[in-house]
This record gives structure tokens, sequence and C-alpha cells, in this order.
């Protein structure tokens, strides 16, 4: 009898879906030749791969809920990733793999996909930066790329008018966004959740229209050009060179960066920051300064933001309001959320997918962000955690002190 | 009381609106003492503990603290992490832990208030920064062992029982190495078994030196614990004593009575 509704149930959300594609699916206009094409076997496919696929997602479902759910630490991070990073000897061959790819990717492959990986590794690492303000902090910032627009800038206008190179202004950049930062949050850290939301989409909508109506600043919508690339001790590169430069400079920008955020993230700030996700008043009692600690946290998520906006004009050459858009911003919240708050594992997955799907799914034309829109939805109907699921860490202890002296 | 006193609390009121939960109390507590604070639902404890935390700012009163051979500090006006700084430390009536944290990390975080290192220590991990690290490690395992929790170190603290829950938040309020220790009913919702075992835990902590102020309904515990008891009732404070003085007080027989007579 449960199984008689189930198809039942499957049978009508088929049919469903059926009558929401319908439009795109069945219907063809061509306007020229003033025809319609009726594909009624598109139709029919519709319906049996929703079918097929809720079947199966019903059956998965089912099957997961008799399994126990996870108590303890060890049955919770038993995803397939983190049995590889547990091990020693596995996760050193990982990482002899991903170096190993890493470093053969622009040999192998051509200008155009350099070119699309780097900006995806751009992506990691604005979602790292974001991660530790939205994942750790649990602070909703969705006027993220304003500081990556403050480091576009910062290099842009500078290398402009006083032809300053990449390398001065990298750390300027960076130091520049994380001072933005301090002087937002002073003021906007007391607000909680959907406040905190709604003022830091503000500040981002304000730093793009300054940029925008500002002419004498910032040139206006047409945005500066002829940026200066970053150079390799000095050397200017071809245009060639200089993306596998940028290739080669973005990985060692992602290493540097998973290496800072984790050693953040296991320290006592991150902790602090953790816990105060969780509970801020129980922070309080604890003796965590609250507006210190968000602080700081965001602003070191602006600093991050500053570097790549830096490195992105210098990447482009070109920069105008048009690149920081809120868009911007909610794709970067939506690396960090796909890919599991606070998991650096999660985050760079989501940035990988979120940036590379799209250029991938071009083939599927103007189905494309339908596509992208679809994978999104499933995603945060079957796994709202993201893709990993933050573990927190265990501790190696000693038992006493006299136990710690022996050893 | 021959011992000096740590806590002193002078004509604390706090008014909510047109409610005045609090009205003019005094209280103080001696060092190595466990002192009571009982009263009714609704009385005014619970506030009390927020006012003197720093989480309310109290309309009126003072609150002094005072370091074993050090001077006397006044809390007034200061923000909650400087008062636990200054070594007032509590757990909460309704349990307030990180779920999403190990039990090990619960603790650790009460270690926050007693180590410096920041974002150049965590990046670097200096020497200076490991030590700290590993002191931390050891300082708050040593409190899972003290309550009887080391066994959980590395499950989610939501996933503990209740009784488990309330234990760890006394290991890590002691963690931040208070100089008293502010328990809000730490016995609601234990069952019998539990009860004992926490008197049990308590007064070992007691032994230690360990100052307490507690909050509690369950009357047994507190006669038993208790050195000194003081009693609200409608922000008032209505009687003071040792437990016998207590048991033999009109006014609380009748505020309690009342309050039966009532339910
Ligand atoms: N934040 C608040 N706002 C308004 N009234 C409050 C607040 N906190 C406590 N009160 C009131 O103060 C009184 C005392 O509450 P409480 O301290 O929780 O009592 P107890 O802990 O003794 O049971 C109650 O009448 C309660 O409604
Ligand atoms: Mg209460």
């Amino acid at each position: 009898m449960a199984v008689f509704q189930e198809l039942k149930k499957g049978v009508l959300i088929s049919l469903w879906f059926v009558f929401l594609t319908f439009p795109v699916m069945v219907i063809k206009v061509d306007p020229i030749a003033r025809t319609v094409t009726w594909r009624w076997m598109n139709a029919l496919y519709m319906a049996v791969g929703t079918f097929i696929i809720y079947t199966l997602v019903q059956f998965f479902i089912k099957r997961r809920g008799r399994s126990k759910p996870a108590s303890t630490q060890k049955e919770a991070g038993s995803s397939v990733i983190h049995r590889l990073l547990d091990n020693p000897r596995r996760r050193a061959m990982l990482f002899v793999v991903l170096a190993v790819a890493a470093i053969a990717f622009p040999q192998l492959l051509s200008s155009y996909q350099t070119n699309v990986m780097t900006t995806a590794l751009m992506y990691v690492v604005l979602g790292l930066g974001l991660n530790i303000v939205v994942g750790l902090a649990g602070l909703l910032d969705l006027g993220f790329v304003a500081f990556y627009a403050v480091g576009a800038y910062t290099y842009a206008l500078l290398n402009h008018h006083f032809g300053l190179g990449f390398w001065t202004i990298l750390p300027v950049g960076g130091l520049l966004a994380a001072c933005f930062g301090i002087l937002l949050g002073f003021p906007v850290l007391r607000l909680r959740g959907d406040y905190l939301a709604i003022v830091t989409l503000g500040f981002g909508e304000i730093i793009r229209l300054v940029l925008e109506n500002w002419g004498e600043f910032s040139k206006g919508p047409s945005g500066i050009s002829n940026i200066a690339r970053p150079s390799l001790f000095g050397m200017e590169l071809d245009l060639h060179g200089s993306i596998v430069f940028n290739y080669y400079l973005m990985v060692l920008f992602v290493i540097f960066t998973i290496f800072v955020v984790n050693r953040l993230q296991n320290s006592r700030l991150g902790r602090a920051w953790i816990a105060l996700r969780e509970d801020e008043i129980a922070c309080q009692a604890m003796g965590i300064d609250k507006h210190r600690t968000k602080l700081v946290a965001f602003s070191l998520g602006a600093f991050w933001a500053g570097l790549m906006g830096v490195v992105f004009a210098g990447k482009t050459t070109f920069v105008n309001p048009a690149s920081f858009t809120f868009m911007e911003s909610a794709i970067i919240l939506a690396i960090v959320v796909l890919g599991g708050m606070g998991s650096i594992v999660g985050v760079i997955l989501g940035a990988l997918i979120l940036i590379l799907m799209p250029e991938y799914l071009r083939g599927l034309s103007q189905y494309r962000m339908l596509a992208f829109g679809a994978i999104l939805v499933c995603m945060m109907i079957f796994r709202p955690q993201g893709l990993i699921a933050n573990i927190r860490r265990t501790y190696v202890y000693k038992k006493t002190p006299n136990d710690a002296q022996a050893s | 009381m021959t011992s000096q006193p740590i806590l002193e609390v002078s004509g604390l009121t706090m008014d909510f609106g047109g409610i005045r939960a609090l009205n003019a109390l005094d209280l103080d507590v001696a060092s190595g003492e466990i002192v009571a604070l009982i009263g009714p639902n609704g009385a005014g404890k619970t506030t009390f503990f927020n006012c003197i935390t720093g989480i309310y700012t109290p309309t009126e009163g003072n609150v002094w603290l005072t370091p074993p051979g050090g001077k006397k500090v006044s809390l007034n006006g200061l923000k909650p992490n400087k008062v636990t700084e200054r070594g007032l430390a509590r757990t909460f009536q309704n349990i307030r832990l990180f779920s999403k944290m190990t039990v090990l990390e619960n603790v650790m975080i009460g270690r926050h208030c007693r180590t410096k290192a920041f974002i150049l220590g965590a990046i670097l991990r200096d020497p200076r920064t490991r030590r700290e690290e590993q002191d931390i490690l050891e300082t708050s395992y040593a409190m899972l062992e003290k309550v009887g929790l080391a066994e959980h170190c590395d499950e989610f603290a939501e996933n503990l029982s209740y009784g488990a829950q309330r234990r760890l938040e006394i290991a890590r309020a002691l963690a931040t190495e208070p100089l008293l220790l502010l328990l809000d009913e730490p016995a609601a919702g234990m069952n019998p078994q539990e009860t004992i075992e926490l008197e049990g835990l308590i007064k070992k902590i007691s032994r230690e030196g360990q100052a307490i102020l507690l909050i509690e309904h369950d009357m047994k515990l507190v006669m038993s614990l208790s050195d000194r008891i003081f009693v609200m009732d409608y922000g008032r404070k209505i009687a003071q004593g040792t437990p016998r003085e207590i048991r033999e007080n009109p006014a609380v027989i009748k505020a309690y009575l009342g309050e039966e007579v009532d339910a």
C-alpha cells in the first residue's frame, strides 16, 4: 500500500514537472520562419526522467533513514574526503596527486582553460575569506564584494596615477580593505543576523554606486583600463606567459590561504569564532570579547577580499563597477554555503563546482543558468549542511601532567 | 564569619519597564563559602546573576569583588567578558553550551580569558603559542576529569545527557579560574541519582577552596550544601542565615507555603 502511495506521488510530481518545463522543453517558436514546433517527445523524457530520479531519491532517503543518525564525531565525519584526509599516508598521496595536477594543468590545457581555472582559484580564496566571516564567526555578510572592489580599485588607481607595481600594491590593497572592514564593522557588528545582512548589503551597493558616480575619482562606469599585469622579478610577460604566471600565482595564493585559514580555525581565536556563532551570551560569560572577536573575523575576511581584488585588477588589466555587483557577493556566499559552512575542503569544492560548472555547462547554451539553479536547489534540499559538513577537530592530550613529562 | 568577603553586593535594584525585578538587594559571599540563593519562581534570582555578571545593567546598586589578598574592585558597568576576567563565572539555568563543538572544546573556550594568543600567534604557531595551547588542553582535560566527563571529550556537547550537560557547564565555568562560581539551578531536571552525584561534585569543588553562590530549588540539596542561605521573594531579600535559621524563619515559611497554597 505504501509503495502504491509513493508511486502515485511520483507520477504526480512527474506531471507537475512536465507542466513546469512545458514552455521551455516542448514549445519551440521559430520567430524567423514563424512556425511553432511541438516537441512532445521532450515531455515524455521529462516525465520518465523525473519519475526515475524521484524514485531513486526516495529509495536512498528511505535507506538512510533506517541507519542510525550519527551521534559521535567519528560517525559524522566518515565521509570519503575525511577518511582520505585522516590517514596520513593517503593524505600525502592525495597532496602529491593534487600538486602534480596543479603544476601540469597549464602545460596540458589551453590558455583559455588556464584562465578559467585561475578565475576558479580566485573564488576559492574569496570563498575561504568569506568562510572566516560567515562559516566560522557566523556573521552573514552580503557586501563582501565591496572589499573586493576596494582591493581592485586600490591597484587600478595607484597604478594608473603613480605607476606603482602589483607587488607593492598587493599588501596595500589587502590592508586597505581590512581597514574598510574595521570601519564598517565598528558600528555594524552590534547588529545581529538579518540586520547585519541588510546593512552589509547596503554597504556593498554604496561602494559600487560611489565608484559608478564619482567620475573624477574612479572614472565612473567606463572604468580604468591598461592596468599593469603582475610582473615576474621585474620581467614583463607576454599574454600567454602572463596567463600561466597568473595561474601559478593563484595556486600559491590558494596554498597560502588554506595554510593560514586552517591555522586560524584551529587556534584560540578560531574556537572563539565558532563559539560566537553558537551562542553569544555564553561566549561573553566565558570571557570572550564579542565585538573585538567579530571585528577581527570581519576584517580578516575583508583582507582576503582586498588581496583578491588586486589580483583581479592585475589579471584582467581593466576594472569597472560592473564587476562588483551584488551577484558577486551572492556567488561567493553560495560557494561557502554550498561547500559547507566552516569547512575548508568544502569551500574549495564549492568554488570549483560553482565557477567551473557554468563554464562547462555552456554546451547546454540557454539552459545553462537553469541547470545551474536546479543543481543549487537540489543541493540545498538533499544536503543542507553543504557538500562537506564541518567536523570539529579532536585533540591529542596528555592524561596527566606526569604523563606529559614522561613522554 | 572570620574569612574575608569575596563578593559584596549592596542596594542592587533592577527595573524592567514598570516591573521591579530586584529591590535594593544586599548580599555577600566570603571565601571558601557555599552560599545559596533561594526563593519562589520569578523571585528575581536569575536576574540577580544577570546583573552581577554584566549581562543586564542594574538600575542601581554596587557590586564589588575582592581577590584574596588583593584590592576591592567594582564590577559596576563592566561588560560580561570583563566580569568573567575579574573572577565571576557562571552556569545558566537554561543550558547554554556550544552544542556543535566537542565537549573538550567547550571547556577550552573557558580558558579563553586566561590566555593571549592572537592572529599572529595563531598563524605562526610560535613556541609560546604552542605552550599556551598545550596548557589550554591539559587544564581543560583536567576540568573534564574533575566533573567526570573525560571519556566523552570528543563528543558533541549536544549529544550529552541532560545531567552531563549541566556538569559540562560547571567544568567550562571552572576553566575560567573564577574567584566565585555562580550556579543557576544546577540540579534542575536531574534525576535523584544525578542530583546525588552533583552534590558530591559541588562538595569536592568546595573542598578545593572554591567559593560558590548557588541558586537552587531542591531544598534537600540546599540545606546539606550551604553555609548560609539568602531568601528572596518579589525581588526583595526576605531572610538570611544558616540553614537551621532559615528552616525556622516564619517569613520564609510563609513565602513558600503561600506559593504552595496558590499552586
Ligand atoms: N529581560 C527581561 N525583561 C523583562 N522582565 C524580565 C526580564 N528578565 C526577567 N524578568 C522578570 O523578572 C522577574 C524575575 O525573573 P527571574 O530572575 O528569571 O526569576 P527566578 O530566576 O527567580 O525564577 C520575572 O517577573 C521576570 O518576568
Ligand atoms: Mg531563574
